[in-house]
């Protein structure tokens, strides 16, 4: 296991640094680059002299796999991610300020996309065809339909002018006040997982009537056992191994969709951070961030290959 | 020997689309305690889910038991509520399904699974049921019984997994067990060491035995009454003697000729019975034998026979009398 575990991990670097380059060369071709925002805000005038001082300062004079390679070498050797080009400030710490709330929004979105999933998808499969069956592929067939910052626009816009209500989006700290810090999450977490509650809804359904027609399941009935354990004991473990998959495979959209949600509902996460990087072309963190969000990716889909070992002995015994 | 089951009428049916196959039809047969009756024909001819409706298994839809009694221990269990075949199930009555391979779940260990019937009818613990899990294993001859039950079904071979699933059935000391085609995935010698383990068991127990098969020659040391199904209904049932020495149906007589038996002349010809089952969804009226039977009237065209007796309780139903 452990040795499956290193192996892994040695084939996430290459990725890694490939996708590292991509991004860090394609942010450099956007139209109008850092000098030219710097340049615009601070009303210096476009003398070429300055440019080429500020280029010269920041670096950015060298040619990309340059640049890309020393940027590389002080990660691999002093753990420096760099600073901000704006604001001096050490990349790792921007990253590492916003990070919670993201991992926070992300994690209640898949907790509540999970508690809506799986019990509504392993409902309609016991109850197959019956009203409550189709309800809950009505609500399925909505999650995957209403995308996400329709649903956020929708729900910061509506209650606001109808009622004169609108979602909190005061972050308090979690140490200082749980409940309210949790009240903020609540509105945007809800509206994420209701959008990734969707497919796995569906996968759950279908995995779970696969489930239920093997033999194993009949042998559980001629036992004498509860629907409730037949179903919990017996089907629920057999059916998750693709649904754990699909959760894996929808970490990298629960990213993008955080940074959608975060500037809906305005929460100080990453996906803020990098918006922000991007309208102010801040390449350290841009680069940064993705080459975070992509640690995070890769290590998540770790640990759902980890969890088929849990969940199905065979793996487990290889 | 008190009378421990007894079927009648019992009648279940899928219902598609557009067609109602009738599965069961009309079946009826008694079952002493300690007693083996084979149930024996051809694939397709109900015999399975003669086996689920007795434990109410049928899955709903598409099936459905649409009428007859199940008398066990003289209660019908056609009668009683959920809760009550609940605790008959697994409990009174066992089953050892057919497919070794398929019937155990992969996520489980052997223990686990062996353990799970004692510990809701019997209410001991997991611990407790482990141990008796333990020695269950090696009732049913598997070594190391105590590194076994912390296995899980892929690590057993197909006959150990029928030998686990044989001691699960023997856990709760039912009154009953149904085998459906215990041995049919596994090769003949693993077959008959099973066999002769059940029905060792069986008769330590004092467990009653109804055995699936469709194979006549194997059943004729193991079971005390044979009963033989085609298309939905039993044709023909006596006593193992009786159907092995003196079969009066066509279709019983096809059937021993179809399967090597124990004091058979090696060299005589093995001939199965011509033709092919018929569709349960639409059995013609008249004998449903009829199209493959070599002694066909016009009679048994048009009308269907009923089991009538030979000679005590044995009995056939077909309008000929053949010997
Ligand atoms: N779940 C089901 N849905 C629809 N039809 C079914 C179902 N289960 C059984 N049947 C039908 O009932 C009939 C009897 O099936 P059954 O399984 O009892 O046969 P069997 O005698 O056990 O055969 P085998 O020797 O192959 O196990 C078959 O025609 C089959 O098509
Ligand atoms: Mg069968």
């Amino acid at each position: 296991m452990y040795a499956y575990i290193l192996r892994r991990l040695l084939t996430i670097i290459p990725t890694l640094i490939i996708a590292s380059f991509i991004v860090f060369s394609l942010i450099r071709l956007v139209p109008g680059d850092v000098i030219d925002m710097m340049v615009s805000q601070h009303d210096i005038g476009d003398a070429e002299v300055t440019r080429a001082t500020l280029e010269k300062a920041m670096g950015l004079d060298k040619p990309i796999y340059i640049q890309f390679g020393a940027w590389l070498g002080k990660i691999a050797l002093h753990g420096d991610f760099g600073d901000s080009l704006w604001k001096g400030t050490a990349v790792a710490d921007e990253i590492l300020a916003r990070a919670p709330v993201t991992f926070e929004l992300g994690l209640i979105a898949l907790t509540i996309g999970l508690l809506l999933a799986l019990p509504i998808g392993i409902y309609s499969a016991i109850r197959q065809d019956t009203i409550g069956d189709y309800i809950g592929r009505t609500v399925a067939i909505l999650g995957m339909a209403i995308p996400a910052f329709w649903l956020g626009t929708m729900i910061m816009v509506y209650p606001a002018s109808w009622w004169g209500w609108s979602p909190s989006i005061k972050l308090v700290p979690f140490s200082e006040d749980p409940i309210g810090n949790l009240k903020t999450f609540l509105v945007p977490g809800t509206v994420l997982g209701f959008a990734l509650a969707g497919v796995t809804m569906r996968m759950t359904r279908a995995m779970m009537l696969e489930v239920l027609r093997q033999d194993y399941i009949r042998t559980a009935w001629a036992k004498g056992l509860k629907e409730k354990v037949v179903i919990l004991r017996h089907a629920l473990k057999n059916s998750l191994i693709p649904v754990v998959t699909l959760i894996g495979l929808q970490v990298p959209i629960l990213v993008g969709g955080t940074i959608v949600i975060e500037q809906i509902f305005v929460l100080p996460g990453m996906g803020l951070l990098m918006l922000e990087a991007v309208n102010q072309r801040d390449y350290p963190i841009i680069a940064g961030v993705m080459l975070f969000i992509g640690l995070v990716v890769l290590f998540v889909n770790l640990m759902v290959d980890m969890s088929y070992g849990w969940l199905d002995p065979k793996v487990r015994h290889k | 020997m008190p009378q421990l089951l007894k079927v009648r009428n019992l009648q279940t049916q899928f219902f598609a689309r557009d067609s109602i196959v009738k599965a069961v039809d009309g079946v009826s047969f008694d079952l002493n305690e300690g007693e083996t009756l084979a149930l024996v024909g051809e694939s397709g001819c109900g015999k399975s889910v003669t086996a689920m409706s007795i434990l109410r298994l049928i899955p709903n839809p598409p099936g459905k038991i649409v009428g007859g009694e199940i008398f066990f221990q003289g209660r019908d269990l056609l009668k009683i509520s959920e809760d009550e075949v609940r605790d008959i199930r697994g409990n009174d009555i066992a089953m050892v399904f057919q497919e070794p391979m398929t019937s155990l779940n992969p996520s489980l260990t052997i223990g686990r699974q062996i353990s799970e019937p004692m510990e809701v009818h019997k209410g001991i613990t997991l611990k407790k049921g482990l141990l008796r899990a333990k020695d269950l294993l090696g009732k049913v001859n598997i070594a190391a019984p105590e590194r076994r039950i912390h296995d899980y079904p892929h690590q057993f071979s197909g006959g150990m997994r029928q030998r686990a699933m044989i001691a699960m059935g023997l856990g709760c000391n039912p009154k009953l067990i149904i085998a459906d085609e215990p041995t049919t995935a596994l090769d003949v010698t693993v077959q008959a060491q099973l066999l002769e383990l059940m029905k060792n068991l069986t008769r330590e127990y004092g467990t009653a035995l109804i055995l699936i098969t469709h194979n006549l020659g194997v059943v004729a040391r193991y079971a005390d009454r044979v009963n033989v199904m085609y298309a939905g209904r039993i044709v023909e049932k006596g006593t193992a003697h009786e159907i092995y020495d003196d079969p009066r149906h066509p279709y019983t007589i096809g059937l021993l000729k179809s399967v090597p038996q124990l004091d058979q002349d090696v060299k005589t010809r093995l001939v199965p019975v011509r033709g092919q089952p018929p569709d349960l969804s639409k059995v013609p009226e008249g004998c449903a034998f009829y199209p493959r039977c070599d002694f066909a009237t016009e009679r048994c065209r048009k009308e269907s026979p009923v089991l009538e007796t030979v000679s005590g309780n044995h009995e056939k139903a077909c309008w000929i009398d053949v010997k």
